[in-house]
């Protein structure tokens, strides 16, 4: 989709252990400004884990990511700076209860960025329209339908003006009638520019916005091309055995 | 006498209601019997020595001292006016925040009722301007809600200051504006809600941040967090208050000497902070480390997560037991009593010392604990309402 050719994401030879496991063994990866990557696989190959650890809330203990420039280490600054740049979207949605929809949303870009109140509310607005529940502002996470809730997170995510946008399985939680109304507004904002890696296993998503797709199953990455390759002639059996068992329901 | 009667269908649902729950089988009944008689009983001796034997002119002799102890009665205006600031606020936040409650704004003509006590002509002329001080914060806030909110939080904020304040003094000389009136005349009522204001608004905080040091990553914060909530909470509070009287002037420089009540107040403070550490804990670990997570995404510290996320959540959770603590700090300040101290019961026992008043025991002590039910009850009965307006358990 994207021609620019300057990385945003480098990951090299990455390792991840819980205790004695071995959670991901050795990850490569280079992700250019506004591609769309896709991670599939089966449960417990280190998905989860990986696209965590762009954003540090998993700490790798070898091999190196860079994530705009900033290499993730110890440094607090270099992983609030990085984290800044990078929003994310949970499974869970991981709305504040407490607060309304618009107070989700300024909260960060009013503590984090300085921006002004007015400023940040006029943003959340804007966003709120995107994401399609505008009339929504001022209720509490608790009154809305799961479809709704995740889109005030994507909402909530893009009010820091990311660089990079992490999905974690989005549509995994939601009853099947409300999947198309989250996935619409991602698939909108993949044809705005938007760098995005996303762990799904909503092949129709893929198939229409992925510039590539990352095939991870035991902690490594066995697989990964672009689209059409990995549906119509993927190289590994073991992709193509979990391809069927996903496809065929 | 007929009319008077509820219609038929509703008298039968009452007989049917008692048929059910007081007199279902043999056993049920007989309990129903032997209950009301037992309350009978009590209720008679209790009635009869109240109506008829109890000599209630030593709690109506000594009223002003069961209130301020031996407060000057000169200066008493200082008070008042302490007490109208609270009420004037409270009336102000009630129009503010409750505009719409008959309920709440009854309460603002509380001290009218009291004006029915026995007082005599002074407190009355008071009770009635509180009572309208009450009506017009709440009339005021209820018409320019938008532009009061910021100075009510501020007026809250310096109350409790400015009412210590006014208690205390200005003027170390005895013919300024407003001279100091030594602690030790600080008594009864008045006392016994200062300690426990005191001792509520400074545990508050202490306990918030024992909590989080008990869950620091940091080794040395974490045990010494521990180390004062285990002691603490492993010594009776009044072995606290005599340790907070003899002790801690040993840790204090020489020139610097706490009064009396000061010490009270520290220790009943540093008593209720252990406690509330573990309470909010117990709150703290009820919010999911998807909370945690999503804050740190969107690149807030640590810290931010703390104060905007998890905190506010965790406190709001542990509301009902919160106020369970601030009434069992609010009686637990009687043992101040045993070292010394004259609040509301240390000033029963000295007017029980009286020779006019001696062997009046029943009387004085009925009444305290009358004080203590009205107020413990009347706060948590409020911070029900409280609850089911915030909707606690509901999101
Ligand atoms: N905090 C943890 N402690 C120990 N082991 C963990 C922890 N988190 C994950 N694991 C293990 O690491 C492996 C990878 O987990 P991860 O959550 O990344 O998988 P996933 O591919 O996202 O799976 P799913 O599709 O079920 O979400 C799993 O075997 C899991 O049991
Ligand atoms: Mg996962």
């Amino acid at each position: 989709m994207s021609e620019a050719d300057d990385t945003i994401i480098s990951v090299r030879d990455m390792h991840k252990w819980y205790g004695n496991f071995h959670a991901l063994k050795g990850i490569n990866m280079e992700v250019k400004k506004k591609e769309v990557i896709v991670i599939f696989g089966p449960s417990g190959s280190g998905k989860s884990t990986f696209i965590r650890a762009i954003n540090r809330l998993e700490e790798h203990q070898r091999g190196e990511i860079i994530v705009d420039g900033i290499t993730l280490g110890h440094d607090v600054r270099d992983i609030e700076q990085v984290r800044m740049e990078t929003g994310m979207v949970f499974q869970q949605f991981n709305l504040f209860p407490h607060l309304t929809v618009m107070q989700n949303i300024v909260l960060a870009p009013i503590q984090v960025r300085k921006w002004t109140k007015q400023k940040a509310e006029e943003t959340a607005m804007q966003l709120l329209e995107r994401v399609g529940i505008p009339e929504q502002a001022h209720k509490y996470p608790g009154q809305l339908s799961g479809g709704q809730q995740q889109r005030v997170a994507i909402a909530r995510a893009l009010a820091m003006q990311p660089k990079i946008m992490l999905f974690d399985e989005p549509t995994s939680a939601l009853d099947p009638e409300m999947i198309k109304e989250v996935l619409d507004v991602m698939v909108e904002l993949a044809r705005s520019g938007m760098t995005m890696l996303v762990v799904t296993h909503e092949m129709g998503f893929a198939r229409a916005v992925a510039d590539r797709m990352f095939f991870f199953d035991q902690g490594e990455i066995v697989e990964s091309g672009t689209p059409e390759k990995i549906f119509d002639d993927p190289n590994e059996e073991r992709t193509k055995l979990f391809l069927s068992q996903i496809l065929s329901h | 006498m007929d009319s008077t009667l509820p219609p038929l269908t509703e008298r039968s649902s009452i007989l049917r209601w008692m048929r059910q729950n007081l007199f279902g089988s043999w056993l049920d009944t007989l309990l129903t019997l032997l209950g009301s008689l037992i309350v009978y009983w009590a209720l008679k001796g209790f009635l009869t020595w109240a109506l008829t034997v109890a000599e209630w002119e030593v709690v109506s002799a000594n009223l002003r001292l069961l209130i301020i102890g031996q407060y000057p009665l000169a200066q008493a205006w200082r008070l008042w006016m302490g007490l109208g600031f609270l009420i004037f606020l409270s009336g102000n936040s009630l129009g503010i925040w409750a505009r719409d409650s008959k309920f709440y704004a009854a309460l603002l003509l509380a001290p009218a009722l009291l004006a029915a006590l026995p007082f005599g002509e002074e407190p009355r002329k008071w009770l009635i301007a509180l009572t309208l001080t009450g009506l017009i914060g709440w009339g005021l806030g209820r018409a320019r809600p938008e532009v009061l909110k910021r100075s009510v939080i501020t007026g809250w904020v310096i109350a409790l200051p400015i009412f210590i304040l006014l208690t205390n003094g200005l003027s170390e000389s005895e013919i300024g504006f407003m001279p100091v009136v030594k602690t030790n005349l600080w008594g009864g009522l008045l006392l016994t809600f200062l300690l426990t204001a005191v001792g509520i608004l400074f545990s508050f905080p202490l306990g918030v941040l024992l909590a989080l040091g008990r869950r620091s990553q940091l080794p040395v914060v974490r045990l010494a967090s521990v180390a004062y909530i285990e002691l603490v909470r492993g010594v009776p509070l009044i072995t606290i208050l005599f340790m907070a009287q003899l002790m801690l002037p040993l840790f204090l420089p020489d020139n610097l000497t706490l009064d009396r009540v000061l010490r009270a107040m520290v220790g009943v403070t540093l008593f209720s902070a252990a406690y509330l550490a573990e309470n909010v804990r117990g709150g703290l670990q009820a919010i999911s480390h998807g909370q945690y997570e999503a804050g740190y995404a969107l690149g807030l510290s640590g810290a931010q997560t703390m104060a905007f996320i998890i905190l506010p959540q965790a406190l709001r959770l542990i509301i009902p037991i919160l106020v369970g603590q601030f009434i069992a700090v609010f009686k637990d300040t009687a043992l101040v009593a045993i070292v010394g101290l004259f609040d509301l019961v240390g000033i029963a026992k000295t007017v029980l010392a009286q020779p006019d008043f001696l062997g009046l025991q029943r009387e004085v002590y009925v009444f305290v604990s009358l004080i203590y039910w009205v107020l413990s009850y009347g706060m948590s009965y409020l911070s029900q309402r409280l609850e089911e307006s915030l909707g606690v358990g509901k999101r």
